[in-house]
């Protein structure tokens, strides 16, 4: 910036010369841009009628900076609630905690029955998952589904909000009745994974259904008809769970790119 | 305020057409209905007209990378949108308003418009500017705190319409996007139509063919899920002076390409 405009071009661009090339006036205006002495300059030169009336544009740009509406308060807690709350799961997080609490109380009842919560636990997050799926329940699905942020990462947040509602209570069910939390997390964490790897193929509601589905009459309904535990449920199946959940959430990751259309 | 050009903004496309589908086909549910559509659009406004199950929406749904096509081609601002690698970075660069825009009644509409540039991934000392401008233009600055729920037809269709802008898309989808709002509505809303399609593509969905005539660069009909006819809409306006029904050339234009399409299918 060692150059100041000269006077000549200077006055010209201040009276509005027509004849001022493109050229000069853009030189001109990128320098006035970085220097205040010759802004300084620039406001002697022009005429008193031009001052008046930036004068009179600063004063009501002051008046409307000072009466006009406040800047839109940033509310952090809200905004960090709208990205990860999947709204429409909140109804059904009563209904799961029900569920558990029904079985954790038919359970101390019964001690010598095949545990409701064990048996309960790997279909407790599907419902959820299916709601968190479900066009229905979701009004924004289509929107939301053209979005850069559709696939892996919607399918994180959800699969974590529906986790940290299912789980809790379950802990606290398990705890009180004395159990190992490998017994129920595992079983919960391998279903939630097949869910979301078969629902990226045909849909996560039509997944949760088989699989729910398949689990309470295959393995729930027998146990409780004939009051044996299954052997699924058992402390010797778990290296079996271990094993199904860490495959099932590294397929479900690698595979995530098919939740990012909807048909 | 003074507004950063990045280089990117500067930077020549490296395609010549912003939507290109050869041999399209989309299925919605187990009908095809898009069924070899062959389109090109270029930079401007590009009207979609075509009967009730022309397969309008369901050819958006394929161009807003919402619906996976199940044959033909389709480029995208010059990515293969068939290709689920390149969705995420498509999706920034693209704006989609559907027919059935769903919203979340307890978001107010800065909260929304919100929402969706974050899920379009902007960077986030963009994002407040960007809602700002995109609720200006739309025209409901005075109503940006107020709740989703609290907000009539018209209105919810103008924070529809400003969640799709709020990213400066290259690539505007609007499915019927004057749906309810008035008549002046649509006077202003057709003024944003043509300042938005002087550097991107915008494509609206509509029945009205009076908009499409004050508003658009192009007019595109389809029916059956092909491509009828693409003209300019003064070509469409001088077909409608020879004959056809309705009340203004322009329809009458509309409805005698229709028959002449249909007659000789
Ligand atoms: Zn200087």
């Amino acid at each position: 910036m060692t150059d100041h405009i000269p006077a000549a071009p200077l006055a010209a661009y201040t009276a509005g010369d027509p004849h001022l090339d493109d050229a000069t006036v853009w030189a001109v205006e990128v320098h006035l841009e970085n220097c205040a002495g010759c802004r300084a300059r620039l406001a002697e030169l022009a005429a008193p009628p031009l001052r008046t009336l930036l004068d009179d544009v600063q004063v009501t740009i002051d008046r409307g900076v000072r009466t006009g509406p406040e800047p839109a308060r940033r509310r952090a807690w809200r905004r960090l609630a709208h990205r990860w709350a999947v709204w429409s799961v909140i109804p059904w997080v009563a209904t799961v905690a029900g569920a558990v609490l029904a079985a954790f109380a038919l359970d101390r009842q019964f001690p010598e029955r095949p545990s409701l919560v064990l048996l309960l636990a790997p279909v407790a997050p599907l419902a959820g998952l299916a709601i968190a799926w479900s066009r229905r329940s979701d009004p924004a699905w289509e929107i939301t589904a053209g979005t850069s942020r559709a696939g892996l990462e919607l399918l994180l947040r959800r699969t974590v909000v529906v986790l940290a509602t299912v789980l809790p209570p379950l802990a606290l069910a398990g705890w009180r009745l004395g159990m190992s939390p490998a017994l129920w997390l595992l079983p919960s964490l391998t279903f939630t994974a097949a869910t979301l790897l078969a629902g990226g193929l045909i849909g996560v509601g039509r997944a949760a259904a088989v699989l729910g589905g398949g689990w309470l009459l295959a393995v729930a309904l027998p146990a409780v008809l004939t009051s044996d535990l299954p052997a699924v449920v058992q402390p010797s199946s778990l290296p079996a769970w271990a094993a199904a959940a860490l495959a099932g959430t590294l397929l479900t990751v690698l595979r995530a790119g098919d939740h990012r259309r909807v048909n | 305020m003074v507004r950063m050009v990045s280089a990117t903004e500067l930077e020549p496309t490296t395609y010549a057409w912003p939507v290109e589908a050869a041999g399209l086909r989309v299925k919605a549910g187990r009908h095809v209905a898009v069924n070899g559509l062959d389109l090109r659009l270029g930079t401007g406004v590009h009207g979609l007209l075509g009967p009730n199950g022309a397969g309008k929406t369901t050819l958006m749904r394929a161009v807003s990378t919402v619906h996976r096509p199940s044959g033909g081609s389709l480029r995208l601002l010059g990515e293969d949108a068939t290709n689920g690698r390149v969705l995420r970075s498509l999706r920034r660069r693209l704006g989609y308003l559907p027919q059935h825009f769903g919203f979340y009644p307890r978001f107010t509409v800065r909260e929304y418009v919100e929402y969706m540039a974050w899920l379009r991934e902007m960077p986030k000392a963009a994002i407040p500017g960007a809602v700002q401008r995109a609720v200006e233009r739309v025209g409901l600055t005075g109503r940006a705190g107020a709740k989703l729920k609290t907000l009539s037809g018209g209105m919810l269709r103008r924070v529809g319409i400003a969640q799709a802008i709020v990213n400066d898309p290259d690539l505007l989808l609007l499915d019927e996007p004057t749906v309810g709002l008035d008549p002046e509505q649509r006077v202003e809303f057709r003024t944003l139509l043509r300042e938005l399609g002087a550097d991107s593509c915008v494509v609206v969905s509509t029945h009205l063919v009076e908009d499409v005539v004050a508003a658009c660069t192009d007019v595109v009909l389809v029916d059956e899920g092909r491509l009828v006819w693409q003209g300019l809409p003064a070509e469409l306006v001088r077909l409608g002076e020879r004959g056809g029904t309705g009340d203004s050339p322009a329809e009458r234009g509309y409805t005698s390409l229709l028959t002449t399409h249909r007659s000789a299918a």
